[in-house]
C-alpha cells in the first residue's frame, strides 16, 4: 500500500466511526426532537414534571459538583504536600468511582444510608440520597484536574511568599489559588456535566417519585418505556445542549490555561 | 502549621472513609455474613451466567475497536491537519459528558422502526433493538472517549522529532508508527484500555433504554443487578454487585500499576 493511500484510509476510518457511532445517532434524536417544531418542543420541556426534574438535576448537580470542588482540593492537596502511610493506597482508590459500575454504586450507598443504615443516616427516596450519589460519581473529577498542577507547581514560591510574610491564607488565596483555578474550573465543569447525567447511581436510591426526587435522566428514561420518545427526545435535547456547553466551557479553560503557562 | 496539615488530611480521609470506602466494606461484608449462600445461588444461575457473557461479549467488541480508533484519531488530530477536525474532536469527547440514557435514546431513534438506519434493517430482517447488536453499539458509543483522551496529549508531549528523524533515515509511515511511536505511546494505550474495559462493563444507562432487559436474552449484569434488586432478592443483588466490585477493585489496581510507568518515556 502506498503511503498517501495508507494515511487516506486511516483518516477516511476515524471520520467513518465518529460519525456512525456518534454523530448520526446525535442527529437523529435532534431530528426527533424537532419534529413537534419549536413549539411543541417549548411544551414538552416546560410540562410541569419535566421542568420540576430538570430543575432538581441542575440544583443538585451543582451543589455536588462544588461540594467536590472544595472536598477535591482538599484531597488533591493532601495527596501531593502531605506525606503518610497509606497514602498510594488512598490515591488509587479516588479512582474507584471511575472503575465501578454506576448501578453498584447506587447499591453501595443505598446499603450505608439506606433503610439499613448502620449509621442510622436513612436518606433513601429523599433529594439527599441524590446528592449523596452524585458526590460519589463526581468525586474523582476536581481532584484529577488539580493534583498534576500542584505536582508541577514549585513549593518553593509558597515558601518565599511566607519568607515574605504572607500568612496560609494570603499564601494560599495569592499564591496557590491561582496557579490550581483552571484545574479546579475544568474539574468542577466536567463533574456538572457527569452528575446532570447520571441515572446508575440515582435510580436504585431516589426512589424517582415525579416533582420530588425524580431527575431528568429518569424522567427520559420513563418516558421512553411509556412508549412517548418524541417527548422523551424534547428532554434529552437539552441535556444535549448542556453537555456541549460544558465541553465549549472546558475548552476554554484548557485554551486561557495553555495561553498562561509559564515556561 | 503542622495542625493544619494534620486537619486537611482528616477532612481528605473522613470524605472518602464515609462516601467511598466504608459503603464499599459493608456491602462485601453482608454478602458474606448474611446471605452467602443466596449470592451464590444468584451466581450460577443460568440467567445472570447469561447477563455476563453479554456484558462480556459487547465488551470484546467495543474494546478493540475503540482501542484502534483512539490511536489512529489521536494521530490524526494531533499529527494532522484536516478539514472537521474540530468537529471530530468535539464528538469524541461528547460520550463523557453525554447522560447514558440521551445515548440510549438516540441510538433508540435512529435504529428504532422508523429511524433512518432502523427502517432499512428491519424492512431487511435485521433486528437490532432488543437485541445483543444495539447492547453492542451502545457500548461502543459509552465508550469511544477512553484511548484517544489518553493517547492525545501523550503524542502531544513527545513531538514528532522522532518521526521525522526516522522518516529521513528511509523508514515507511507504517515502520515509524510501529517502531517509533507505538512504543512511545504504549502506556497511555494500555491506560486507555483499562479505562474503556471498565466503562464496558459497567454501562448500565444507554444499554438500559435499547436492550430491553429481556431476562436470559439482552440482560447484561448491570441490567442484572437491577432485575434482582426489583425481584427483591438480595442475595443476588449483592453477589453480582460483588463481582462487578471486584472487577473494579483490580483495575483500580492495574491503573496504580500502569500509571507510575509513565514516567518512563
Amino acid at each position: 500500500m502506498s503511503e498517501r493511500a495508507g494515511a487516506a484510509l486511516s483518516l477516511g476510518f476515524v471520520t467513518t466511526f465518529i460519525t456512525v457511532v456518534v454523530a448520526l445517532p446525535i442527529a437523529a434524536l435532534a431530528w426527533s426532537a424537532s419534529k413537534k417544531g419549536a413549539g411543541g418542543f417549548w411544551d414538552t420541556i416546560t410540562n410541569p414534571e419535566a421542568l420540576a426534574a430538570l430543575r432538581l438535576t441542575l440544583a443538585v448537580a451543582a451543589l455536588a459538583a462544588l461540594t467536590n470542588a472544595v472536598l477535591g482540593t482538599i484531597t488533591a492537596w493532601v495527596l501531593v504536600r502531605d506525606d503518610f502511610r497509606g497514602k498510594s493506597t488512598m490515591n488509587a482508590i479516588i479512582d474507584l468511582p471511575f472503575a465501578l459500575p454506576t448501578i453498584v454504586a447506587g447499591l453501595l450507598l443505598l446499603t450505608f444510608y439506606g433503610p439499613r443504615s448502620p449509621v442510622g443516616v436513612h436518606l433513601a427516596f429523599t433529594r439527599g440520597a441524590i446528592f449523596v450519589a452524585l458526590l460519589f460519581v463526581t468525586l474523582p473529577f476536581v481532584v484529577r484536574t488539580v493534583q498534576p498542577v500542584l505536582i508541577e507547581l514549585d513549593v518553593e514560591m509558597e515558601e518565599a511568599a511566607r519568607s515574605l510574610g504572607a500568612g496560609e491564607a494570603t499564601t494560599f488565596r495569592r499564591v496557590v489559588l491561582p496557579n490550581i483555578l483552571p484545574g479546579i474550573l475544568s474539574g468542577v465543569t466536567m463533574a456538572f456535566a457527569r452528575a446532570v447525567g447520571e441515572i446508575g447511581a440515582i435510580v436504585l436510591i431516589s426512589g424517582n417519585l415525579p416533582y420530588r426526587t425524580e431527575v431528568a435522566s429518569v424522567f427520559v428514561f420513563l418516558r421512553i418505556q411509556s412508549g412517548d420518545p418524541d417527548g422523551a427526545a424534547a428532554v434529552a435535547v437539552v441535556l444535549l445542549a448542556i453537555s456541549f456547553a460544558v465541553l465549549l466551557v472546558v475548552g476554554g479553560i484548557r485554551r486561557f490555561a495553555t495561553k498562561h503557562e509559564r515556561p | 502549621m503542622n495542625a493544619r496539615k494534620l486537619t486537611l488530611r482528616a477532612i481528605a480521609l473522613g470524605y472518602l472513609l464515609v462516601i467511598l470506602v466504608a459503603p464499599l466494606s459493608l456491602v462485601v461484608w453482608r454478602t458474606f455474613a448474611y446471605d452467602a449462600s443466596g449470592a451464590w445461588k444468584a451466581l450460577s444461575d443460568p440467567d445472570t451466567v447469561h447477563a455476563f457473557k453479554v456484558t462480556l461479549e459487547a465488551a470484546a467488541v467495543a474494546v478493540p475497536l475503540n482501542t484502534l480508533f483512539g490511536v489512529l484519531c489521536g494521530l490524526a488530530i494531533v499529527r494532522r491537519r484536516f478539514p472537521g477536525k474540530g468537529l471530530v474532536n468535539a464528538f469524541v469527547d461528547l460520550p463523557l459528558a453525554l447522560s447514558p440514557v440521551v445515548v440510549g435514546l438516540a441510538l433508540f431513534l435512529l435504529y428504532g422502526r422508523t429511524g433512518w438506519f432502523g427502517s432499512w434493517l428491519n424492512g431487511h430482517g435485521y433486528q437490532v433493538l432488543f437485541a445483543l447488536p444495539s447492547i453492542v453499539i451502545a457500548t461502543v458509543f459509552v465508550s469511544v472517549p477512553f484511548v484517544a483522551r489518553e493517547v492525545i496529549p501523550t503524542l502531544r508531549e513527545i513531538g514528532d522529532e522522532q518521526e521525522q528523524a526516522a522518516h529521513t533515515l528511509g523508514a515507511s509511515s507504517w515502520q515509524t508508527f510501529w517502531r517509533v511511536t507505538l512504543p512511545s505511546i504504549r502506556w497511555a494505550v494500555v491506560y486507555g484500555i483499562v479505562l474503556t474495559t471498565s466503562r464496558c462493563l459497567g454501562e448500565y444507562g444507554a444499554v438500559a433504554v435499547v436492550s430491553g432487559s429481556i431476562q436470559g436474552k439482552t440482560e447484561t449484569a448491570t441490567l442484572r443487578v437491577q432485575e434482582e434488586y426489583e425481584n427483591l432478592n438480595t442475595g443476588g443483588v449483592y453477589g453480582i454487585s460483588l463481582v462487578l466490585a471486584a472487577i473494579a477493585v483490580t483495575t483500580l489496581i492495574l491503573m496504580s500499576i500502569v500509571k507510575p510507568s509513565e514516567e518512563r518515556y
